[in-house]
C-alpha cells in the first residue's frame, strides 16, 4: 500500500497570554508516515497533541513549523477533502437542525443532491445504531452519546478514502462502543484508511495495526502494534480460570510439580503458569480432583505497560 | 461551480437558523406597532396620518433591522468558532471565504425578508388610512433601507471576525451611528480650522460607511421616489463597500487559528 498520510516536522507553539505572549508546544517536530487500508492507532495521555495533529490536519489551525500531504495533496487543499472524513472529539454541531438535516447539509457541502444525501444519512444513521426515532430530533436536544453517533456518521457521509477520529468511543456506552469497534473494523474491511486518536487502550488493541505513542508533543514510539508489544513483552504465559473445588484443595495437589500463585476470584481461581506443558498438569489435577475449567488465556505483554513505560 | 454551491448551501442553512432562532418574531411587535399608530393616529388629518406612518414604520424598519444586523451579524461567525461547529464544516471541501460569504448572504436573506414583511405592512396600513399613492411610493426608501442594513451587516461580520462579540457590536453600532452624521462632521471640521482635525475628520469621511447615501424617509413620507440613477448609484456604493469589507473579513479569516 502506498503512503497516503505524510507528516513532515509538524510543530504547534500556543500562545498564551495577553500581553506576555507566552508560547507552549503542544506539538513538536512530527514526522509520520501512514500507509492505506489499515487502522491507525495514534496514542497518547491527556494533553500528548493528538487532537493538536487533527486540527493541523484539517487545516482548523495552521502549523508553526513543517507541512504534511494528505492523499498526495497539501494539507489545506479543499479538492482533497472531498475524499476524507473527520470526526472531532467531542464533536458539536448546530443544534436547530435534526440529525437528519445536518447530514443532509453536510452531504450538500459535498456536492450530493438532496436525495442521495437523505439516502446516505439514512445508510449511516442506522450504521452508528441512532435510533430511527432520534433522527428528527433537534441536536440540542441529544445527549453525549448521541452526538457523538452523528459525528462519525457525518465523517462518512462522503464515503471518505480516509477517516480522521478524535477518540471515536468517548462517551458511549459499551453497546455503542462494540458498534463503533464493528463500525470501524468494517471500513478497514472495505479498504479505508481510519486514522484514530485514541487512549483507550482495549479498544486499540481491539483495531489497531499500526500506532504512534506521542508523549508532550513529541512520537516516542511507531510501528505494527503486535511486533511492538512482542518486543516488550517479557515472561508471557497463560492464565488458567478454575471452578468447582477448594483453591486450597487444589494448591495442595499441584504443589511441587507447578509453581505458581492462586488468585481467588468469584466463582472460583486462576493461577498463572509458564508455558502449554504447565497447562496441560493443572488440567490434569483439576480432572483427578473433579473440578472445572473455566478458561485459558494467554497472559500478552498489554498496551498498558507499553503506554506506561513510556510515561517513565 | 462548486464554490457558488457551498455558498449557496451555507446561505440557506443560515436562513434556516435565523428563522429557527426566532429572528422573525421581532415582525410581530413591528406589526403591532403599525397598526397601534393606524389606529391611535386616527385624530390627525389623513395626509398627516399617512406621513406619520411613513415616517414611524419606515424608521422602525430600519431599527430593527440595525438590531437584528448587529447583533445576529456579529454571532454569525464567532458564535460558531466558539461552539466548534466549524470543525465538521472546514473538513468539507469548504473554503474560508465561502463560509463568510454564505454565512453573509444567508443574514442578508433574512433581513430581505424581514424588510420586505414589514413593508407590506406598512403599505396595508397606508391603504387602511387612505394614503394610497404612498403605499406604492415608499418601496423606493424601503430598498434603500435594506441596501443600508446589507452594508451594516458587512460591518458587524468584519469586525467579529477579529474582535469579541460585546465589543464588535458596540464598534458596529459606532459606525452606524457616525455614518449618519459624517457629512456633519466634514463640514464642521471645515468650519473648525485646525488642520488635523480638518484631516481626521475628512479621514472619517472617506473611509467610515456614508450612510446619507440611503437616507429617503422624510422625502418618501411626502411621497417623493428615489430616481432610477440615485438608486443605482446606492446601490453601487453599497455593493463596493460590502465587496471590499467581505474581502478583508474572509483574509483576516483565512489564516485564523480556529480555537
Ligand atoms: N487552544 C489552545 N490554546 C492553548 N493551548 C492549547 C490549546 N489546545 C491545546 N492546547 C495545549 O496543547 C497541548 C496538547 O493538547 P491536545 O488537545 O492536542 O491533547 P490531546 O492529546 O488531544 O489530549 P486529550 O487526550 O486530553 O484529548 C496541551 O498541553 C494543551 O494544554
Ligand atoms: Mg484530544
Amino acid at each position: 500500500m502506498d503512503t497516503i498520510i505524510e507528516i513532515k516536522g509538524l510543530t504547534k507553539d500556543y500562545e498564551k497570554g495577553f500581553w506576555k505572549k507566552k508560547k507552549i508546544r503542544a506539538l513538536d517536530d512530527l514526522s509520520l508516515q501512514v500507509e492505506g487500508g489499515q487502522i491507525f492507532g495514534f496514542l497518547g495521555g491527556n494533553g500528548a497533541g493528538k487532537t493538536t495533529t487533527l486540527k493541523l490536519l484539517m487545516s482548523l489551525i495552521f502549523p508553526t513549523e513543517g507541512s504534511a500531504k494528505i492523499l498526495g495533496a497539501e494539507i489545506g487543499d479543499p479538492a482533497m477533502h472531498q475524499k476524507i472524513g473527520y470526526c472531532p472529539e467531542s464533536p458539536y454541531f448546530y443544534d436547530y437542525l435534526k440529525a437528519d438535516e445536518l447530514m443532509v447539509y453536510f452531504g450538500r457541502l459535498f456536492g450530493m443532491d438532496k436525495g442521495s444525501a437523505e439516502k446516505r444519512s439514512a445508510e449511516l444513521l442506522t450504521r452508528v445504531g441512532l435510533e430511527k426515532k432520534d433522527w428528527k430530533r433537534q441536536l440540542r436536544k441529544f445527549s453525549k452519546g448521541m452526538l457523538q453517533r452523528v459525528g462519525l456518521a457525518q465523517s462518512l457521509i462522503n464515503d471518505p478514502e480516509i477517516v480522521f477520529m478524535d477518540e471515536p468511543m468517548s462517551g458511549l456506552d459499551p453497546i455503542g462502543r462494540r458498534q463503533v469497534r464493528e463500525l470501524i473494523a468494517e471500513l478497514r474491511e472495505e479498504g479505508k484508511t481510519v486514522f484514530m486518536s485514541s487512549h483507550i487502550l482495549t479498544d486499540i488493541e481491539a483495531l489497531c495495526d499500526n500506532v504512534a505513542i506521542l508523549r508532550k508533543g513529541r512520537l516516542v514510539e511507531e510501528g505494527n502494534l503486535a511486533e511492538l508489544l512482542r518486543s516488550t513483552a517479557q515472561d508471557s504465559g497463560f492464565e488458567v480460570s478454575v471452578g468447582g473445588i477448594e483453591s486450597s484443595v487444589f494448591k495442595e495437589a499441584i504443589k511441587g510439580k507447578i509453581a505458581s500463585e492462586i488468585n481467588v476470584k468469584p466463582g472460583g481461581f486462576s493461577l498463572n503458569v509458564a508455558n502449554e506443558q504447565d497447562v496441560e498438569a493443572v488440567l490434569a489435577s483439576l480432572n483427578k480432583l473433579g473440578g472445572r475449567l473455566i478458561g485459558v488465556n494467554p497472559v500478552r505483554q498489554s498496551l498498558e505497560e507499553l503506554f506506561v513505560r513510556e510515561e517513565t | 461551480m462548486t464554490a457558488l454551491n457551498h455558498v449557496r448551501v451555507i446561505a440557506s442553512n443560515t436562513f434556516r437558523e435565523a428563522v429557527r432562532d426566532r429572528v422573525l418574531y421581532n415582525l410581530v411587535v413591528f406589526m403591532l406597532l403599525i397598526t397601534g399608530c393606524a389606529i391611535f393616529l386616527g385624530e390627525l388629518t389623513a395626509g398627516q396620518e399617512s406621513r406619520t406612518i411613513v415616517n414611524i414604520g419606515l424608521s422602525a424598519m430600519l431599527l430593527f433591522g440595525v438590531f437584528i444586523a448587529i447583533f445576529v451579524g456579529v454571532g454569525l461567525v464567532s458564535k460558531e468558532i466558539e461552539k466548534k461547529t466549524l470543525y465538521t464544516v472546514f473538513s468539507k471541501p469548504v473554503r474560508r471565504g465561502e463560509f463568510i460569504v454564505g454565512k453573509y448572504l444567508g443574514l442578508c436573506l433574512t433581513l430581505l425578508v424581514n424588510v420586505a414583511v414589514m413593508g407590506l405592512g406598512v403599505s396595508i396600513a397606508l391603504l387602511f388610512v387612505g394614503g394610497g399613492s404612498l403605499s406604492i411610493s415608499i418601496w423606493g426608501a424601503i430598498v434603500l433601507i435594506f441596501f443600508e442594513l446589507a452594508l451594516i451587516t458587512a460591518v458587524a461580520v468584519l469586525f467579529s471576525s477579529f474582535s469579541s462579540p460585546a465589543l464588535s457590536a458596540l464598534l458596529t453600532f459606532l459606525i452606524f451611528v457616525i455614518g449618519h452624521f459624517s457629512s456633519s462632521l466634514r463640514d464642521l471640521a471645515q468650519n473648525l480650522g485646525s488642520n488635523a482635525a480638518q484631516w481626521l475628520f475628512g479621514a472619517i469621511y472617506y473611509l467610515l460607511p456614508n450612510f446619507s447615501h440611503f437616507e429617503f424617509v422624510s422625502h418618501a413620507a411626502h411621497g417623493r421616489v428615489p430616481s432610477g440613477s440615485y438608486l443605482a448609484l446606492a446601490l453601487l456604493y453599497a455593493l463596493a463597500y460590502i465587496a471590499v469589507v467581505i474581502a478583508v473579513t474572509a483574509l483576516i479569516f483565512r489564516r485564523r487559528n480556529l480555537k
